[in-house]
């Protein structure tokens, strides 16, 4: 006999979790599916965790959740060859009470938010993967079948939140595959360092954390960026670039992550440590114009698949959640009013996500994906290289008038671009940012 | 058929680290796995079980966390698990731990029907002591049958049992009366993958969790630390290799490349370059 759900999750990321729990609360029978021997066991992020979203999920989380730091210093650094070019921002008043942002590290994370989808009553099947959606006759999602012996199980809904590769739902025809111009791939290390020389190293106390994010000639050209997170007793140091842009190049990730460690602004941060995760991640960078079909009759898809992901401001995880709980809160609708899972009816999640930030900020920079792509050895090589000149000339002393000085960096930013350039860069970039 | 199968959860050791300051085992943040041996334990009982009928009782002793391994084991399709936690039973050695587990398998015997089989794994993969599964065959006065390859046989009107163990020199083949204790090898049986039906019965199952007094142990003394002999009276890693690769010069003509490896391992084993030379001068 073939057992029915009120819902399947297929994927137990942020996304996954946040429905399921949401779902599971609400009363709903759910069966949540990981191919994964635990929820995080396959799961790559940054990570950085947005207090505010999982709150919406789990008020009291900071209670038993693995956090490792709360950040309360932003670090951007445009880098040259050989320089980096900053703003910082760090303020006492992210030494809150309920902190905004922290560091997490996913592998215990998820499998803390995994606990929490149990306890809310959810059976969580992990090493079980979703092979295929069932649909009926008439083009309903009726279920899924999984790679278990007799492994074929029914739901009034699925979502699908089986993360940014997407392999039930394009193999469905629900959607396209991700193409390489919309995904960034990215590589990241965990240098353990002990909890002191972090502390000292970045200026922090207790746990209170940093992030650097660094644009610029790491990614050789490339739409891309490299970071650095300060964790409990690690670093978590990474570099993404578009998928696109790697085959253009003939660049490989672990060449520019390389690349990135050795520059002489991040390679004493890292100094003694001891590498001991690598770990690699296909990211939807696409935005706004990217978002495939959300929902249909029987199903609906959330979190990296639905390539909610925002590029510009490096959110994802908390684009992830939300929609799961979105996703979840209309399904709670249709079910408490009786009605049928169909198209119509599950119509209220892709129109509640319009009209929460998820939407409205990747709404806000869609052209922004392309515009970066375009013109990627502008933004990520001949801007950084100018900028660090015209710095190191504002900062050395050797007895050039400045009037002279200033001439030198407004010429080498003209003769380098052009004023035509110059202002229809700042144009464009003004217009999607808009 | 009834069969108990005891398995432990263990640090899983290809993760393992040892802290360079205090030399202890780094247990934290280390994923935990059944002990492997435990698994060709399992899947032996499991194939017994559905040649022939009847139940598999998975037990294990350990902290709460354990209960995972537990659903795990039922997930690969075992009927029941039983939780032996406790906190007398902490800081327990093989005595302890075969003491407390004896008396955990007559209280399965009186509650689900007394086993004709006990299985284990031939050893831990973190202790590495091999002596809880005949500890235990020994307070039950079992047969103990240890480093079973295969069960040949099962015949349960005559009550008897036929296996092959591995031994130096050759496998031998047993015949013992049943009910006995069994710890099988490693390659014995690869652990199937649960049906989807099992996966759902494990996620859905309660496991028994018993403390020393479910189990009816009223002997404290002989649980934990305090029924534990074994001193450990120091813990070292050994001191990692201190050879170092040695860079070998790239030269313009391969063969000179060759050479110049040659020259160079020669001068570190000169025993192998007397070896070489002799095995020359036989051709």
């Amino acid at each position: 006999m073939v057992e029915k759900f009120d819902c399947i999750v297929v994927g137990a990321g942020m996304s996954g979790n946040a429905a399921a729990y949401t779902l599971a609360k609400k009363g709903l029978s759910v069966l949540q599916l990981e191919r994964g021997e635990y929820s995080g066991s396959k799961n790559v992020q940054g990570a950085i965790m947005y207090a505010d979203m999982l709150e919406a999920i789990i008020p009291d989380f900071r209670e038993d959740a693995p956090l490792e730091r709360h950040l309360i210093e932003q670090r951007f650094w445009m880098m040259s060859d050989n320089a980096h070019t900053g703003v910082h921002y760090r303020s006492d008043a992210f030494n809150e009470a309920r902190p905004n942002r922290y560091t997490i590290i996913r592998s215990q994370f998820d499998k803390w938010f995994s606990r929490k989808v149990k306890e809310a009553g959810a059976i969580v099947l992990t090493e079980t993967t979703a092979l295929e959606l069932i649909f009926d006759a008439y083009g309903v999602c009726i279920g899924v079948r999984t790679d278990r012996e007799g492994g074929i199980v029914h739901a009034d809904v699925v979502v699908l939140a089986e993360g940014v590769n997407g392999l039930l739902g394009s193999r469905a025809g629900l959607r396209q595959p991700p193409k390489p111009e919309t995904v960034a791939l990215a590589v990241k290390e965990m240098h353990f360092l002990p909890q002191e020389t972090i502390e000292s190293r970045f200026n922090v106390k207790g746990d209170e954390g940093v992030v650097i994010e660094a644009a610029g000639a790491v990614s050789q050209g490339m739409t891309g960026m490299g970071f650095v997170y300060t964790n409990k007793e690690c670093l978590s140091v990474g570099i993404g670039c578009l998928v696109s842009d790697y085959a253009k190049a003939g660049e490989t990730p672990y060449g520019l992550l390389e690349k990135f460690k050795a520059h002489p602004s991040i390679k004493p941060l890292l100094e003694g440590s001891e590498v001991k995760e690598y770990s690699a991640h296909l990211i939807p960078e696409g935005g706004y114009k990217s978002v495939p079909q959300l929902h249909g009759d029987g199903w609906v898809v959330v979190g990296d698949a639905a390539q909610l992901n925002n590029a510009v401001h490096r959110e994802g995880s908390n684009l992830a959640m939300t929609s799961g709980r979105i996703a979840a809160e209309a399904i709670f609708q249709v079910k408490t009013r009786k009605e049928k899972f169909t198209k119509a009816n599950l119509k209220r999640y892709p129109d509640a996500l319009e009209a929460s930030f998820v939407m409205k900020d990747l709404r806000k920079h869609k052209d922004m994906p392309a515009l970066l792509h375009t013109n990627s050895r502008n933004f990520f090589l001949t801007y950084p290289e100018l900028i660090a000149k015209a710095m190191e000339s504002f900062v050395r002393v050797d007895g050039t008038p400045k009037q002279e000085k200033e001439s030198a960096t407004i010429a080498a930013f003209r003769k380098t671009r052009g004023l035509g350039g110059l202002v229809g860069d700042a144009w464009k970039i003004a217009r999607a940012w808009r | 058929m009834h069969i108990v199968v005891c398995i432990k959860q263990v640090p899983d050791s290809a993760q393992i680290r040892v802290h360079p300051v205090t030399n202890t085992i780094m247990r934290q943040g280390v994923p935990t796995i059944i002990n492997p041996y435990d698994l060709f334990a399992l899947e032996t009982a499991l194939r017994l079980r559905d040649e022939l009928g009847g139940a598999v009782t998975v037990l294990t002793m350990g902290p709460p966390s354990a209960e995972d391994s537990l659903r795990k084991a039922m997930t690969y399709g075992a009927d029941r698990a039983v939780l032996l936690t406790d906190r007398f039973f902490a800081g327990s050695d093989t005595l302890a731990t075969s003491f407390a587990l004896a008396q955990a398998i007559r209280k399965i015997g009186e509650t689900w029907g007394a086993p004709d089989v006990v299985f284990a794994g031939k050893q831990t993969i973190d202790g590495d002591t091999a002596q809880v599964g005949p500890g235990i065959a020994r307070r039950l006065e079992l047969n103990q049958l240890t480093y079973i390859a295969k069960i040949a046989k099962v015949d349960l009107v005559a009550r008897t049992i036929e296996l092959e163990r591995r031994a130096e020199g050759g496998t031998q083949v047993l015949s013992s009366a049943l009910p006995c204790l069994v710890t099988m090898l490693e390659g014995s049986a690869e652990i199937r993958r649960g049906a989807f039906a099992d996966a759902l019965r494990a996620a859905r199952a309660e496991v028994t969790v018993w403390s020393a007094a479910d189990a009816g142990i009223a002997d404290l003394l002989k649980c934990g630390l305090r029924g534990s002999p074994t001193v450990v009276k120091r813990v070292f890693a050994p001191a990692p290799r201190a050879e170092k690769a040695k860079p070998i010069e790239v030269k313009p003509k391969a063969r000179e490349t060759a050479d110049a490896l040659i020259d160079a391992l020669f001068e570190a084993k000169p025993a192998m370059s007397a070896e070489l030379e002799q095995l020359a001068a036989g051709l």
